[in-house]
């Protein structure tokens, strides 16, 4: 993992043909060839992966990497992120993995500020167990586990994010890459925790380019720290129903962050434990 | 006398286990060996709420049928248990509030004319007592001014008042010897963590698991440790897994209902090989079950818990000793082998209150192979074992993965990779039998000659170590459970031609051990209402068979 060896990995990439989740590794990949130019070491980098077609980036990346389980990348990046602080944690996770199973895990991350980024491949449905309706997938959704249609309306994540206490919500596309890198970069500067869901077209299951590329446009993000601006920006498109979808960075602001980077004492542990024992006598 | 048993009931919210805890230090502070059992139902107000503490001049580890003295806040305590009080037993109580024969002191009337509040009523209480029992006022009151938190001078003043109104009944001797740490089995445990180095301990609050997590929460900054409580026990096992991952050495925490969700983090530790120390404080299930109530039902779980097959230690420790010993051990088994280590205990051990020794269990230095590069976080070695790397580690990738994975840490589904990996965790699990099967993780203890043999495990050993002390049987007790130390356990079984097995279960767990390795008990004696056995209960039932 040498500065001058690439950071993509030599294994076999198994992704379809025309899959989301090439341009993501190639938004990622140049966002940390340009930290490393800016001298933060490669090896800082730890990603962390659920289960599902978008998971496989961890076997993809000459980088630091925790293959984790279906909707559990938060708990283990935020382990990672306590017990050293110094690391650039980041989660790859899909919107199946994160959004269903995961869901608890990322309320919660959002609540506490984790100093950690979110980067969400929304594909909305199960690629990698062929095609079922996921959180994300627009109602009437027609499925293997749903063949009659869902009738649940999707979550709006982005809403939930701004409820759930979140200091940067941000939604990418992944064909709007030079935008992505962007987002992607300023979430990884962002000190607390950083959401980006992005939209991501599974060619094999679900492929919305035709609806995105009509829809999708960059919203102004000049008012980024107002609340109820970024409500409204979530609020214009429900994952469901066809109409403008904003993207950008939607909110971001700088509350008191998790964990907080204390200076190491040097403690005698047997010591401290006599002294605490004698306190019991 | 050589030995006191005294009984303490009130209502929850009464401070009942506190005062318990002080009348405990108390005797500590006279040199005496101590034991507190509690005694609580689930609910915060309110009910029923008692202790036993018991003083004896040797080590002891459960408590007795009978008590020498009662100490009633509410009539209820009088009504519950005055079969319990020994010939020549006292009563003692708050005359306001309970009728009875005995020892009545007016406490509502002390505590309003001297301004006090009701709960300084405890402290009162500890008062008479001692008083009763002949300790010199000094003595009790050095003790209090040492434990009692809040409004000192208000306590003593009432303590004393209290005091004046009792006449001594006894005159028990304080006991050569130095005053031992007084604490719960939960921090025993928590303190042999910390001798083991552990860097943080992840848990989510669940009885009767919660007293490590308190403890280690208010020791956190003074020992450098993370504590931290997360929204799960799922998301417990996982941040406490990216604490192994970086190389920091983790503990967890819960009971049987808590450690159902921690089950698939538990295989991912197998699969991915990260360390992890995980306690599991036994209590009377299925489901939530009584929640403040005792068991061992759950072993089998414990042993079998996570999909797959990967390598595990399982520990049960019945006294402070041991519990110091085994955490620390757990720190370092996990560490060295890479595998979750299980402190298996229960809520009598975990909620009971024992004095034990202050000499810290002696940590041993683990040798390990450095890493070779370029780095393979899986390379092979002939234990099994593959050298650790810690990110950020400038040049390398290092790479842990829940899928099948090669020596590298990237995902494959080569049948010769698989067969290879599935063949480095089984010769791991063997070092690791080899490892535990030392005399030392076996207990033996009553006359070591005896044909008859008694097996049991973790808190149980405490009252049937007493209650054979005028049979001829011979305890075989063993500290680890998984892997089975199978040679040395053999080795203490020699000779023994009659098999009683003791456990707190329905359907026997170590019995489904002991009969993987051919041993088959003649008698079970079995107990699964939720309450531990005293000794006199356990004397006579073992007396049946021997
Ligand atoms: S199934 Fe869909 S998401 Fe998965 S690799 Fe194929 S195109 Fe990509």
């Amino acid at each position: 993992m040498n500065p001058n060896e690439s950071l993509v990995a030599d294994t076999k990439n198994t992704w379809c043909p025309g899959c989301g989740n090439f341009a993501i590794q190639h938004a990622v990949k140049f966002v940390i060839e340009e930290f490393e130019k800016e001298g933060v070491p490669r090896e800082n980098f730890v990603f962390v992966t659920g289960i599902g077609c978008h998971a496989k980036i961890a076997d993809y990346f000459n980088l630091n990497s925790f293959y984790s389980l279906h909707g559990r990348t938060i708990p283990v990046a935020s382990g990672i992120k306590m017990a050293n602080p110094d690391l650039k944690v980041i989660c790859f996770a899909g919107d199946g993995d994160l959004y269903a199973e995961g869901l608890e895990h990322l309320i919660h991350a959002a609540k506490r500020n984790i100093d950690i980024t979110v980067i969400c491949h929304n594909n909305r449905v199960y690629g990698l167990t062929t095609g079922q309706y996921t959180p994300t997938s627009p109602y009437g959704y027609r499925g293997k586990s749903t063949p009659g249609g869902i009738h649940e309306y999707p979550l709006n994540i982005i809403e939930m994010l701004l409820g759930s206490g979140a200091t940067f919500v941000a939604r990418g596309y992944s064909r709007k890459i030079p935008l992505l890198k962007r987002i992607i970069r300023e979430a990884i500067l962002h000190p607390g925790f950083a959401h980006i869901d992005v939209l991501q077209i599974c060619a094999s299951f679900f492929n919305m380019t035709p609806q995105y590329d009509e829809f999708v446009y960059e919203t102004s993000e000049a008012n980024v720290s107002q609340f109820d601006v970024a409500c409204r920006t979530g609020q214009q498109w429900n994952y469901s129903d066809p109409g403008p979808i904003p993207l950008g960075i939607f909110y971001k602001t700088i509350k008191p962050s998790f964990p907080e980077n204390k200076e190491k004492k040097v403690i005698n542990r047997e010591e401290i434990i006599r002294t605490i024992l004698s306190r019991y006598s | 006398m050589n030995e006191y048993s005294i009984l303490i009931g009130g209502k929850a919210g009464d401070g009942i286990s506190q005062a318990g805890q002080i009348i405990g230090s108390i005797f500590s502070s006279l040199g005496y060996h101590v034991y507190q059992y509690v005694d609580y139902p689930s609910l915060i107000r309110g009910g029923h709420n008692f202790c036993i503490i018991r003083a004896a001049k040797e080590p002891i580890f459960t408590h007795r049928t009978k008590v020498n003295a009662i100490i009633a806040f509410d009539q209820q305590t009088v009504d519950t248990h005055l079969d319990k009080l020994a010939n020549h037993g006292i009563i003692l109580f708050d005359k306001d509030k309970v009728k009875t024969e005995g020892v009545g002191i007016s406490i509502t009337q002390i505590i309003n004319e001297l301004q006090g509040i009701p709960i300084m009523g405890n402290t009162a209480m500890i008062a008479v007592l001692f008083r009763y029992l002949g300790v010199p006022w000094e003595h009790v009151e050095s003790v209090l001014s040492r434990k009692i938190p809040k409004k000192i001078e208000k306590n003593l003043q009432i303590a004393q008042a209290a005091w004046k109104t009792v006449t001594p009944g006894l005159n028990i001797s304080p006991i050569s010897g130095e005053t031992k740490p007084f604490l719960s089995g939960n921090e025993w445990i928590a303190i042999g963590l910390l001798a083991g180095g552990i860097d943080a301990y992840i848990a989510y609050p669940m009885t009767p698991s919660s007293g490590v997590l308190h403890f280690l929460a208010s020791v956190a900054e003074e020992t450098g440790i993370t504590v931290y409580h997360p929204e799960s026990e799922i998301a417990v096992i996982l941040m406490a897994l990216g604490f192994s991952y970086t190389g920091k050495k983790s503990a967890v925490g819960t009971s049987g209902g808590g450690f159902c969700l921690m089950t698939e983090g538990l295989s991912l530790a197998g699969q991915a090989e990260l360390p992890i120390v995980i306690i599991v404080s036994q209590r009377t299930g299925p489901s939530t079950g009584l929640p403040t109530y005792t068991a061992q039902s759950d072993l089998m779980f414990i042993r079998h818990a996570g999909q797959g097959e990967f390598p595990r230690w399982i520990a049960a420790p019945a006294n402070p000793d041991e519990a110091l010993r085994l955490g620390a051990e757990a720190v370092q088994i996990s560490s060295q082998f890479q595998i979750p280590a299980f402190i298996l205990t229960d809520k009598t051990f975990s909620e009971g209150i024992y004095t034990g020794s202050s000499s810290l269990p002696r940590t041993e230095p683990t040798t390990k192979p450095g890493p070779t590069f370029p780095y393979n976080r899986y390379a092979d070695h002939p234990d099994g074992i593959s050298p650790v790397l810690s990110p950020p580690y400038p040049g390398e990738s290092i790479k842990v993965n829940s899928y099948t994975h090669d020596v590298r840490g990237i995902t494959t589904e080569d049948p010769q990779v698989t067969r290879f990996m599935v063949e480095k965790r089984k010769r791991k699990q063997q070092v690791l039998c080899e490892y535990v099967d030392r005399p030392e993780n076996i207990f033996i203890d009553g006359d070591k000659n005896a044909t008859t043999g008694i097996i049991c495990w973790g808190s149980v050993r405490g009252p049937v170590t007493e209650a054979i002390q005028t049979m001829s049987v011979r305890i075989i007790s063993p500290l680890i459970l998984e892997p089975f130390p199978k040679k040395s356990f053999l080795k203490a079984m020699e000779g023994v031609e009659k098999i009683i097995l003791i456990e707190e279960s329905a359907m026997g767990q170590l019995d489904k051990i002991l009969r993987e390795h051919g041993i088959v008990p003649d008698q079970q004696i079995l107990r699964y209402d939720g309450r531990p056995s005293a000794v006199e209960e356990l004397e006579e039932q073992i007396r049946r068979y021997v």
